[in-house]
């Protein structure tokens, strides 16, 4: 067996580096959702391609720029999160209804995509699709970069909200102990909606990114939900830079084991390296 | 006066065309249907191939009907939903047969659903008449009839069939990198390309697998440029190898010759990363496949209702045509039989061949299998062209 060439790892963590991203991108939502609603949201993947399908129909038939797309997307889910997080708590759904309540919901998104863009692959060609460059050996491309870029803004942001204002300690507070944190004056139910919209909003950003660097299909919607799942545990629930760091992990690592390896051993690194750090961090009960 | 006998002669004829075609219509009338049934990926992630299944057979049944029906009763398909999995296909084969009482089967879509059918069309002795079924060695049932002609064993004649059209343009590869998802209709034909190719004298530099699923093609593409080879073979389906070509493109690499085994036909034509890509198929809108039976009425009637369906290309190629196909071999062995009782269908099948969109096919080789038609197409200029064999090609189209 002879050894991976320097660049060829290179490239490969590079590769890694992005999806993780955007394992990281789609596990934010989820993860805040997750940690501080206390609500498993199966249909925050649905979500991310709506909004995938969304910047499709616009980009392609409305000629927009996918990224100015988002100044529909972003407002409009994130009425449409508030809206189901309304319904949720309308019907006092338990966490693990949550779970059901979701995929059914997942399944009717799915449907309603299916009926208006048909089951068929779309594919959102853009002028970002052709935009790399070089730095040295290595080669960058765009939508790629800017998915990476987008994942550690939003990260960092959502970040020093949750750290530095008022309404980030309300959601914590709200999230460790809701009687107690509403006898102190916050407004759960403003807060938990404001949160879903949030949710909601990162799930449509997640989905430009998809739309920009993948071909779209409906039954898509389900690759994604394992891997972005282990980011989210491993990168703890609530946590806004966990989901980031933990999908780069599982992404650099799937990728150098494909590099070194083969494949077909990605998701065999990936799961046995979330099952050792879930067995071995610091503070597990 | 010496026209008054033609006139009356003609008139005989109109009137007694009339009488029979009023006495078919009343007979189509009075009797019930037949019924055939089957059961489609309509939704989950076969779908979008299940879409081009159905539109297919409804323009079948459609003409079907409008020649007369079968054994001069109408036909009607009843469809099922079978979600993409095979677990649900038996189920519904099983009502089909049970419950709705169907008179005749027909395949659904894709190697898992098809063995789930194959299975409840054996235990009722049911004819089981399939479009595309991948894995030719698991097909068992004695009345299971492909209408896929890639022969009894594609794993070594497709690769062959490969090698020949590159050593026929003048483009033998000295290396290849075989590369290839874990999807078992698309591995099995991946082993048996590397046995093919090493015999065939070719070095193989290269060689991995993937889960299907997989979302991240950059250290593969990066793996296969760092290899160098002259041949990739990429056992890829469905967008597997728009990702392989779209992450090589991402770090400026293109492979130097490309096979891809069973690709999402638009998706590979259309996108500005797959030119030159080879594959194969059994129909493309070109002579001589345009002459075949059915394929004049069917091609621009096709164009039109998967327009309406929605499906971005469509263009008719190997998963319309094995749908077409399937249906007209079904009808050849119920008018063959004259009757719908399963095991005369099935044996005059056997002992005949069938005259259809693909070609001529038969049924007494091993499995039931007859010939491999499989043909090697490539991608140029946005669209598929079959370059081999060469009395095939179409007009000017060559490897390249």
């Amino acid at each position: 067996m002879t050894l991976p060439s320097a660049t060829l790892l290179a490239q490969s963590a590079l590769s890694g580096l992005f999806i993780g991203a955007l394992y990281g991108l789609l596990g934010l939502g989820l993860g805040l959702s997750w940690g501080l609603l206390h609500l498993i949201n199966l249909a925050h993947f649905a979500f991310a391609f709506l909004a995938a399908y969304v910047c499709y129909q616009l980009a392609t038939v409305g000629g927009v720029d996918p990224f100015l797309t988002l100044a529909i997307i972003v407002p409009s889910f994130f009425a449409l999160g508030v809206v189901v997080q309304w319904l949720l708590a309308r019907f006092e759904v338990s966490p693990l209804n949550s779970l059901l309540a979701t995929f059914g919901l997942t399944a009717i998104v799915e449907a309603t995509i299916q009926h208006f863009w048909t089951a068929d692959f779309r594919k959102l060609d853009s002028a970002y699709a052709q935009m790399k460059f070089r730095v040295g050996e290595l080669f960058v491309p765009v939508p790629e970069l800017l998915t990476f870029l987008l994942a550690v803004g939003l990260s960092l942001a959502i970040w020093a909200v949750m750290r530095y204002t008022d309404t980030g300690r309300a959601l914590r507070a709200a999230a460790e102990d809701g009687p107690i944190a509403e006898a102190f004056g916050v407004n759960r139910r403003a807060h938990s909606l404001l949160l879903a919209g949030v949710c909601a909003a990162l799930a449509g950003v997640a989905g430009v990114c998809l739309a920009l660097s993948f071909t779209l299909t409906p039954a898509q919607i389900y690759g994604w939900v394992g891997v972005v799942f282990a980011a989210v545990m491993l990168g703890g629930l609530g946590s806004a830079l966990g989901p980031l760091a933990a999908g780069i992990i599982i992404g650099v690592s799937e990728a150098l084991a494909m590099a070194v390896a083969s494949p077909s051993w990605a998701p065999i690194v990936s799961f046995t390296l979330l099952i050792a750090i879930l067995l071995l961090r610091p503070g597990k009960p | 006066m010496t026209h008054a006998p033609k006139v009356t002669r003609r008139l005989a004829i109109v009137a007694g065309l009339s009488l029979l075609a009023a006495a078919t219509a009343h007979a189509q009338g009075t009797q019930p249907p037949i019924r055939i049934g089957s059961t489609l990926a309509l939704t989950g992630p076969l779908a979008a191939t299940g879409l081009v299944h159905k539109v297919a057979g409804e323009i079948y049944v459609e003409q079907l009907n409008k020649r007369g029906g079968l054994l001069g009763r109408r036909v009607e398909w009843v469809v099922r939903d079978d979600q993409s999995k095979p677990d649900v296909a038996r189920t519904l084969y099983e009502q089909l047969v049970t419950a709705d009482k169907v008179d005749l089967l027909m395949g659904p879509y894709a190697t898992g659903a098809i063995l789930s059918a194959m299975g409840v069309a054996q235990r009722y002795n049911k004819v089981l008449v399939h479009h595309t079924f991948g894995i030719p060695s698991l097909a068992k049932y004695d009345m299971h009839f492909p209408a896929w002609s890639l022969g009894a064993e594609p794993q070594t004649t497709v690769p062959n069939t490969v090698a020949d059209a590159l050593a026929a343009a003048g483009k033998s590869p000295k290396t290849v990198a075989v590369v290839t998802s874990k999807f078992p209709s698309v591995h099995f034909m991946s082993l048996g390309a590397r046995d093919v190719l090493k015999k065939r004298g070719i070095n193989e530099v290269l060689f991995l697998e993937w889960d299907f699923g997989n979302l991240d093609f950059g250290p593969i593409a990066a793996r296969v440029k760092d290899a160098k080879p002259d041949f990739v073979w990429v056992g890829a389906i469905g967008l597997e190898g728009n990702q392989l070509l779209e992450a090589m493109h991402k770090i400026d690499y293109v492979p130097p010759l490309h096979f891809h085994m069973y690709p999402a036909p638009g998706p590979m034509s259309k996108s500005p990363y797959t030119k030159n890509a080879l594959s194969m198929t059994i129909f493309e809108e070109s002579p001589p496949f345009t002459t075949n039976p059915g394929a004049a009425e069917f091609i621009p009637l096709y164009h039109d209702r998967a327009a309406k369906a929605g499906i971005p290309d469509n263009s008719v190629e190997t998963q319309a045509a094995a749908s077409y196909t399937a249906w007209q071999i079904l009808e050849a062995g119920v008018r063959g039989a004259g009757s719908l009782d399963d095991k005369a269908i099935g044996a005059w099948l056997k002992k005949n061949r069938v005259d259809t969109l693909q070609g001529k096919l038969r049924f007494d080789g091993p499995s039931n299998y007859g010939d491999d038609l499989m043909r090697v197409k490539q991608v140029q200029n946005s669209r598929w062209v079959i370059v081999h064999p060469k009395e095939l090609a179409a007009p000017g189209a060559k490897l390249q």
